[in-house]
């Protein structure tokens, strides 16, 4: 593991729980009242689950365009975040639309977006999981429409009428809600970060194990 | 002294590349009928059983026609996609056609148009049963009909052709088509819905149907480039 890996990992532990009293500290929301506050885990996680299909669409690129087996390692983990981090979205946001809509789950733009960009995810992992050899080549094929879903799940509420909050409600928080939201935000950002270090290593100590076999055989 | 005839320009060999490919799937399939057949009969039942299980006592579901005639589409697209490069497969003329001494996008260009031509011979005869079947007004404004039909087909077939092109020396390839294929197009399918149940309302807002219209055309001109480039970097082994 590298040398940041440690205090980086305390630190994201430390951080998320901090977050729970920084958010019960934040302000109650004037309509909603206490509800929104799902919100501070809900944005932090779909930023994320945006960033991880875009790493794994460029990283694929790369793949595609070089060859280099380290570039399909970073793909095939941004995946499973994608996966993982689709989960807490679409777990966060139908709590909070519940209470706020009245309704689990609407089919607006935004929602069916972001459920096609998370079964994306599932249908990259599935071929890596059962495409047999040569999967790399075509799961990267299939990565590159992810990270083309990304630009129109951002841009889905500014274009169509939805009642899922603009992308302009986080420039305008005032300062006593903002610095919770930034706070998870990095909590997550450093979360995302470990995960993804923790599942490189893992994927270079199975090529190695591979190269071992390989040469044992031969 | 004479020498080899002058290469034609790049444009035009790339336009007879994608001819030839196109022609080759075209009169195979002329002979055999065999994509053409199934595809259209897969799809006619698709469209029957939804008939059998939605209409009750002579009335559709309303706004249902347009849901249905593209799940038919949906489904039978990836009977015909798939199929069209398992015979490559079997043939071994695959790798014939990859060795051919000409673009690799050709070739993809090629097969799409193929696919196309094939789903939209499937869709002249599905348009007029679901109207028929559903009561629906779908022919009260034809060129709209036929801009959203096209455009939802390619963006459907130019993302189909790419991963059943991938798929061809895949394992368990039959399984996984649908399973990549179907989240990608969602969008595709659900442009193609809205625009052509907007067609179906009984004050047709064109507006709303230029919308959808310029939605899927946005998503065939993402869907092909990102194809075009990928099918070179994933065929070239």
């Amino acid at each position: 593991m590298p040398k940041w890996f440690s205090p980086a990992a305390i630190l994201c532990g430390l951080m998320f729980v901090v977050s729970p009293v920084l958010i019960a500290r934040a302000p109650d929301e004037a309509a909603m009242g206490m509800v929104y506050k799902i919100y501070y885990y809900h944005m932090p996680s779909a930023w994320m689950f945006l960033l991880a299909p875009l790493v794994c669409g460029v990283s694929s690129a790369f793949f595609l365009a070089r060859g280099r087996p380290e570039d399909d390692r970073r793909a095939w983990a941004a995946a499973e975040l994608t996966v993982l981090f689709g989960a807490l979205t679409l777990i966060t946001g139908p709590l909070w639309a519940r209470r706020a809509w009245g309704t689990w789950w609407v089919w607006d733009a935004r929602l069916t977006s972001s459920l096609v960009g998370w079964m994306i995810g599932w249908a990259y992992l599935i071929l890596r999981r059962y495409g047999g050899p040569g999967s790399d080549k075509l799961a990267a094929g299939v990565a590159l429409f992810g990270a083309a879903n990304v630009p129109f799940i951002y841009i889905s509420v500014n274009y169509w009428r939805t009642i899922h909050p603009p992308t302009t409600v986080v420039p305008r928080l005032p300062v006593d809600m903002g610095v919770p939201l930034w706070f998870c935000v990095f909590a997550f950002l450093l979360l995302f970060m470990l995960l993804m270090t923790m599942r490189l290593r893992l994927e270079v100590a199975r090529a190695r194990l591979d190269a071992l076999y390989v040469a044992h055989d031969e | 002294m004479t020498g080899p005839p002058p290469a034609p320009p790049s444009g035009s060999r790339f336009a007879r590349s994608v001819w030839l490919v196109l022609r080759k799937d075209l009169t195979v399939e002329v002979r055999s009928g065999e994509i053409a057949y199934t595809t259209l009969f897969f799809a006619v039942s698709c469209v029957l059983i939804f008939a059998f299980a939605l209409v009750k006592e002579g009335r559709a579901p309303e706004g249902g026609a347009a849901g249905i005639l593209w799940i038919a589409i949906l489904f039978a697209s990836t009977l015909a996609l798939g199929r069209g490069f398992e015979r490559e497969r079997q043939a071994e003329t695959l790798r014939a056609l990859l060795l051919a001494p000409v673009p690799r996008p050709a070739i993809y260009v090629g097969k799409l148009l193929g696919i196309v031509a094939l789903l939209i011979a499937a869709e002249a005869v599905l348009l007029p049963l679901v109207a028929f079947l559903f009561t629906a007004r779908l022919f009260a404004h034809p060129f709209w009909l036929a801009g959203i039909v096209l455009t939802c087909t390619v963006g459907l077939a130019s993302v189909g052709t790419l991963f059943a092109a991938m798929l061809v020396r895949a394992r368990s390839r039959d399984m996984l088509l649908p399973v990549l294929l179907y989240p990608v197009v969602v969008p595709v399918i659900i442009a193609g819905v809205q625009g052509t149940a907007a067609l179906l309302q009984p004050t047709v807002d064109l507006e709303i149907v230029r919308f959808w219209l310029l939605l899927l055309v946005t998503f065939d001109v993402v869907f092909v480039v990102l194809a075009l480039w990928t099918f070179e970097a994933v065929m070239s082994d």
